[in-house]
């Protein structure tokens, strides 16, 4: 694999961590509003999420469609379908 | 759905005639090719009747919380059959989540109750019958 690629992967798997975080919190808030403790969590990983998007967006082409910023060409629906082997 | 649809498609890429066969995958190809179609394993095909939202808070969260629990023994029945790491650790993955799910749901459950009157959970339906102002 070459190097561009693990560099690819390895913030491709990061993102899908703090996504997991950000996802799990989201479902407990849900149901306690209040918790400050999970609402600090949640702004926490909210951050660093949007951070690595964005990091990946400018590297790699975009993963959602609030981090997609065609400029040349329409990388959205050119890059290869998770299903199909890419990471998008 | 969509993690086992890209379990599906990945599984059913380049298929040829002879391992359709030998699969037993030569019913579904004749109807779908290798499109995806949902369907349940004994080939009922899938359809929103499968699912029920009655406008009930306590109806539907235990509606929820029981398809929680089915999908749960389903994935459970996945496990048993299927050793292949590659499919087996994200079946793995969505049996946890149906395990969180179904915390999630039973506490919203308990939420609602304790928002409704103690001696009978039924007295009215919070979603319909307005409280009087």
């Amino acid at each position: 694999m070459k190097g561009n690629q693990m560099e690819q992967m390895k913030l491709f798997q990061w993102i899908n961590m703090v996504s997991f975080a950000v996802n799990d919190i989201v479902l407990y808030l849900d149901t306690h509003p209040t918790d400050q403790k999970a609402i600090s969590y949640f702004n926490h990983f909210r951050e660093v999420r949007m951070k690595a998007l964005k990091e990946y967006e400018d590297n790699y082409g975009p993963l959602t469609l609030d981090t997609a910023k065609p400029d040349q060409m329409w990388l959205w629906s050119t890059q290869p379908m998770p299903w199909e082997g890419g990471y998008c | 759905m969509e993690i086992v649809c890209t379990i599906i498609y990945q599984l059913t890429k380049n298929l040829s005639p002879e391992e359709i066969k030998a699969s037993g995958f030569d019913k579904y190809y004749v109807d779908h090719t290798l499109a995806l179609w949902p369907q349940a394993a004994g080939g009922i095909p899938f359809n929103a009747c499968e699912f029920q939202s009655k406008g009930d808070p306590i109806t539907d969260l235990m509606e929820d919380m029981a398809a929680e629990q089915k999908a749960r023994s389903t994935y459970e029945n996945i496990l048993r059959l299927v050793k292949d790491p590659e499919v087996a650790d994200p079946i793995r993955y969505l049996r946890e989540r149906e395990v969180v799910h179904f915390q999630r749901f039973g506490e919203g459950l308990r939420i609602t109750q304790e928002h409704l009157d103690s001696k009978n959970f039924y007295a009215f339906n919070p979603a319909f019958d307005c409280p009087q102002k």
